[in-house]
């Protein structure tokens, strides 16, 4: 399928789920429906550098709350319209995750993660310390209650995510088609063998921290305006660092469907958990979840439905591939 | 091919302007170990050039100081013409230079086809390979070269160890060098699977590949080298005909002590 057909294909679908809300749906179906595809934003982003290129980022937090700041930041210099920020967030995270990869260019494994971690940590301390965006006091964002064609703000919100959602996941799906994505499943597989074959490696590690940290920015970027209320606490939120990594290895990291698929499935749980119990149990929720896909489906959901297909398509081992750099998935599970 | 059998042993240092690969004085340390001291090579366009030397010699470091892998501290190493110091692995490897690796490393999770697929898509094409007309025929027939188009779609973790080897120098020839270095691609192998792969490497000569074979099998550098060079303690002790090498008696105390 070509990636102009998927995208509009999603929209179509995006569109419906939409009419469908509207139609049947309360206010809380789009507040809750919100946070999910923020997730879906947010563990597509995870995947482009986690699962495409092995590379383990704990600090999804701080470029999401780095979206979420630059939109405060604006928001008191001067308010603009929501897509402009999505946009800026995006931009400032991109910036930062190019700096990371920058500075983490010869890091691997666990040393890259930890730097990522210590990034998280930084930031924060410096946001807690810049009074302008309301330093550890946090950041009162006052938004419209309604807001003309779309009723509620929340379901202004809700499309913007939906929106997002939708952009990232043909993001992700357009990367791991092209030899872009040939090359991160070289970096993650063997960097050695993948420069001797002619990767730049060190050049595509930059291209996917930025990608996936602009995304990441870019879901951060709408948050002030959701949540009302902002607060370093809550912006740098462990859930946030957490659940991007733990949404993809629940879905399978080796394409877009995983994040997606494990996103909507932790997303919606813990949604459930929120109103049945209390938001306390999400993080248990994801613990319990996360060891029992280790022990029973390391691979994932995406991981587990390939194993037990009938038949082993060519599409899944190696890849139908019509002519150049068109394939499909960047790898199958090891 | 040039012909190559006037080569002396003196003769070989002197690198003229048509060499190949030119390696002058070469060095490489790792904190208090000299690892190569004052290496110098040439290869002539087409040669093929056995490298030899005791485990630990320098000769792995001596292959990953000319692909890129490591940057040498002195000296410099020219290809085609160009200086290549500074150069990271990957430009040198789209100028021309190929390597396979002593332990095989394929994309694990790339099926055979698509381990073929990387080095066209950015090695070949990023010089302008226009001729890319069907990356995955390009593939398939690479594949053929060596005997694995019947697990093109299978994973590296299906092959025995000759078939990795085979992979190996099918990945690195995808990237059509014009120069090949084997590193111990016999290593572990059957008599029979080192005929397969001397069968392999001889054709990739024939068709004007040059080559340096990095191998412990003596009987295989022999049959295959038209000059030898001999490592030892990252000191270049020999360089010449095979026959006329083997028989140094420097070399001949390297290899079975005094």
């Amino acid at each position: 399928m070509r990636t102009d057909v998927f995208f509009i294909i999603w929209l179509a679908i995006g569109a419906a789920l939409y009419a469908w809300a509207v139609t049947f749906g309360n206010d809380y179906l789009f507040f809750a429906g919100y946070v999910v595809l923020q997730y879906v934003v947010l563990a597509t982003a995870w995947n482009i550098l986690g699962g495409y290129c092995g590379y383990v980022n704990f600090g999804s937090a701080a470029f999401f709350a780095l979206g979420a700041y630059s939109s405060v930041a604006i928001h008191k210099f001067h308010p603009l319209p929501i897509p402009f920020l999505v946009l800026f967030g995006g931009v400032v995270s991109g910036v930062v995750g190019f700096g990371m990869g920058y500075l983490t260019l010869r890091l691997r494994g666990a040393f890259f993660s930890i730097a990522t971690l210590a990034l998280a940590v930084v930031l924060e301390t410096l946001v807690v310390n810049w009074d302008y965006v309301g330093g550890s006091r946090g950041a009162y964002i006052v938004r419209p209650e309604t807001i003309e064609p779309f009723g509620a703000y929340i379901k202004y919100l809700f499309l913007i995510m939906l929106v997002l959602a939708i952009c990232a996941i043909t993001v992700a799906r357009l990367i791991e088609r092209s030899r872009l994505g040939y090359g991160f499943a070289t970096v993650r597989d063997d960097e050695l063998a993948a420069e001797a074959s002619g990767v730049p490696t060190l050049r595509l590690k930059l291209i996917a921290t930025t990608i996936s940290g602009g995304l990441m920015g870019m879901a951060g970027a709408p948050f002030p305006y959701y949540i009302g209320y902002l607060q370093p606490s809550s912006a740098f939120g462990l859930d946030y660092a957490v659940n991007s990594i733990a949404m993809p290895l629940i879905g399978g990291t080796t394409s877009w469907v995983g994040p997606l698929i494990g996103a909507i499935l932790l997303g919606s749980l813990q949604q459930i958990a929120t109103v049945t119990i209390s938001s306390a149990v999400n993080l248990l929720i994801v613990g319990c979840l996360l060891v029992a896909f280790v022990i029973v489906a390391p691979s994932g959901i995406t991981g587990l439905v390939r194993k037990y297909l009938p038949y082993k398509p060519a599409a899944l081992v190696g890849r139908r591939v019509k002519k150049d750099a068109s394939g499909s998935a960047p790898g199958v599970a090891p | 091919m040039s012909s190559t059998t006037n080569s002396t042993l003196s003769g070989a240092t002197t690198g003229a302007a048509t060499d190949l690969l030119q390696i002058d004085n070469l060095g490489k340390r790792f904190g208090g170990f000299v690892a190569l001291d004052n290496i110098s090579i040439s290869v002539r366009p087409g040669e093929r050039l056995g490298l030899i030397g005791p485990n630990g010699s320098g000769k792995s470091t001596l292959v990953n100081c000319i692909c890129g892998t490591l940057q040498n501290e002195q000296g410099s190493v020219r290809f085609a013409g160009r200086r290549l110091d500074g150069a990271t692995a990957h430009q040198r490897t789209r100028l021309g230079l190929s390597r396979t690796f002593q332990l095989p490393r394929p994309f694990a999770s790339l099926s055979l086809l698509d381990n073929m697929r990387i080095p066209l898509l950015y090695t070949v094409a990023a010089r302008g390979g226009g001729h890319l007309h069907d990356v995955e025929a390009r593939c398939v027939d690479l594949l053929r070269e060596v005997g694995l188009e019947d697990k093109a779609r299978r994973l590296p973790r299906d092959l025995t160890q000759v078939e990795m080897r085979k992979l190996e120098l099918a990945r690195a020839m995808a990237a059509e060098p014009k120069l090949l270095i084997a590193d111990e691609s016999m290593a572990g192998l059957t008599h029979s699977e080192v005929e397969e792969i001397l069968a392999l490497l001889q054709r990739l000569s024939a068709q004007g590949v040059t080559i340096i074979l990095i191998e412990h099998i003596m009987r295989a550098v022999m049959s295959f080298s038209q000059r030898l060079v001999v490592l030892v303690s990252g000191k270049k002790i020999a360089d010449g005909l095979p026959n006329d090498v083997m028989r140094d008696p420097g070399v001949e105390r390297a290899y079975l002590g005094q």
